[in-house]
């Protein structure tokens, strides 16, 4: 007895240090990428660097304002779009899930959510490009929104499973007509949860390259007109990030940092949201 | 019936021939109850024999889960309940659950309120209301100095009575309950069967009970079902010591459930 305890407590420790070892590895490049952002953008942070557009080379000074604005625009677009798709046809899967039809939608929807990015873009191309026969915004966020709505649909069907048939069920027992319960009792409950996960989305949104390159394009000039090339940080930091300037790779560092803690800022947001939200149901 | 009580009750739900389906699965095999007006009846029975799917069909919840199917006549006050719209029924007839389950993302008085405020009905009279219901749920005292908290900082009893409360505030005729303690502790529990005793001046109430003792504190009548029949109805002190019947003495002496 005592031997077999022994060597259950060996095993046990064995497991214990080596999935530390394991989580260990996990953080050396995540840590070391952070700290490469930080410490190589840190420097070319200025106020200018915000509200500035981008400069020739060999000029002073630069910034990534347009990259900004347009980042912020294209998303915005593209939740126009995906918010409305994305949250419907979360909550249709939630309710309807049984149908065969739901459940090819919700196939399709995991099928969608692993293409890679770039094939997106590529579709957004054919869709808008070739047809307006120009790059524009317009491309770009409808490119962006097919990158938001299959993890938006998904997500916002899980948050409103969570909502426990109990409360539609006192709602029905009340006297509620099952429309008006679904309204105000199932999608109410689940408001905080579907909040997250469009931000969560946002952030997404605004941390994609690849949909941008040959939709939007890009743009050295301050623009918001959606039939046009638009600048994205994005795009702008793989620019810089080619070219071979030293001065455009700094910027790009510079540019990382600030799309870095854009879409960390946004994260963080979403998850104290849902951490208070889960500690309501408490 | 040689209950005082009995003779002088007037039949306020007449349930005659109620059967009801899972799928294929027959759960109620033509069940036919009479139960008088502002009295308590308790629904007794081991699990599985189709205590709680009898109730859920007196407000037709029980057809709302998928495959699931009624025949029969709910007879409430003359009127043939399966032919009106269920959710004027459910108006009528109202309900409280095993758990409580009140709405999270609305204040102590919104719950009060929400049979009418998720009808989009206004209510002129809202304090009025509130009070009232909350006055009759034995929770007022508890709760009036903040109505406007979230129900989830009460605790389960407490919680248990505001549901009662937000059935009651809809002014239903019947109050059905489904186990309504069975989740609480004994003095909670001791709690919700004074208030049933008190309710019953009011209301007409029909409880599902696994609990014994309970269905002989509260109730005035029972009914022993047991693999979806009844086996046995009539006024609880009968029920309990002068069972007709040899399986409903075998439940009720504790030899099986």
């Amino acid at each position: 007895m005592g031997r077999r305890l022994s060597s259950r407590l060996v095993v046990n420790h064995l497991a214990t240090a080596l999935c530390g070892a394991m989580v260990l590895v996990a953080l050396i490049p995540l840590l070391s990428l952070l700290w490469l952002v930080v410490s190589k953008g840190v420097g070319g942070l200025s106020l200018g660097f915000f509200i500035h557009r981008p400069v020739p080379v060999g000029e002073a000074g630069g910034g990534v304002g347009p990259a900004i604005v347009g980042t912020f625009t294209m998303v915005g677009m593209a939740c126009v779009v995906a918010l409305p798709i994305g949250v419907g046809t979360g909550v249709y899967l939630a309710e309807h899930g049984a149908r065969p039809f739901a459940r090819g939608v919700r196939f399709l929807a995991e099928v969608l959510s692993g293409v890679p990015s770039i094939v997106l873009g590529v579709v957004a191309y054919a869709m808008l490009v070739v047809p307006m026969k120009r790059f524009s915004a317009l491309a770009g966020a409808v490119a962006l929104s097919l990158v938001m709505i299959p993890p938006l649909a998904r997500s916002t069907e899980e948050f409103v499973r969570l909502v426990p048939p109990s409360l539609r069920e006192a709602s029905l027992a009340l006297g509620v007509p099952a429309w008006r319960t679904s309204l105000k009792v199932v999608l109410r409950t689940a408001l905080g949860g579907i909040a997250t996960a469009a931000l969560l989305a946002v952030a997404r949104g605004a941390g994609e390259t690849a949909p941008l390159l040959f939709t939007a394009l890009n743009n050295q000039y301050w623009s918001l007109r959606p039939d046009q090339p638009m600048a994205s940080l994005t795009v702008q930091i793989y620019n810089y990030a080619i070219s071979p300037y030293e001065s455009w790779h700094e910027q790009a560092w510079s540019a990382a940092l600030v799309l870095l803690l854009l879409v960390g800022l946004l994260n963080l947001g979403a998850r104290l949201a849902l951490r208070d939200r889960v500690g309501g149901r408490r | 019936m040689n209950d005082a009580g009995a003779r002088n009750a007037r039949t306020k739900l007449n349930v005659e021939h109620l059967q009801a389906w899972y799928g294929n699965h027959l759960a109620l095999k033509d069940v036919s109850l009479a139960i008088p007006e502002r009295s308590v009846y308790a629904i007794i029975g081991p699990s599985g024999c189709g205590k709680s799917t009898f109730i859920r069909c007196l407000n037709r919840m029980h057809e709302l889960l998928p495959g699931a199917r009624t025949e029969g006549r709910l007879v409430i006050d003359g009127e043939d309940l399966m032919k009106v719209n269920p959710v004027q029924l459910r108006r009528r007839v109202g309900m409280v659950f095993q758990r409580p389950n009140p709405f999270p993302t609305m204040s102590i008085a919104d719950n009060v309120l929400a049979g009418m405020k998720l009808n989009g009905v206004g209510v002129d009279d809202a304090e009025v209301r509130i009070e009232k219901a909350l006055v009759q749920a034995a929770l007022w005292d508890e709760v009036k100095d903040r109505l406007g908290a979230s129900p989830m900082s009460l605790s389960g009893g407490q919680q248990q009575r505001l549901c009662i409360a937000r059935a009651l505030a809809v002014e239903p005729e019947v109050l059905l309950m489904d186990e309504p303690a069975s989740a609480l502790d004994p003095i909670a529990t001791s709690r919700i069967e004074d208030l049933i005793h008190d309710l019953k001046q009011d209301y007409t109430i029909v409880i599902v009970t696994h609990n014994m003792q309970q269905a002989g504190r509260t109730s005035d009548f029972t009914a022993f079902f047991y693999l979806g029949e009844l086996v046995e109805a009539g006024a609880t002190a009968q029920i309990f010591e002068s069972p007709r019947e040899q399986r409903t003495e075998d439940y009720v002496t504790g030899k099986f459930g």
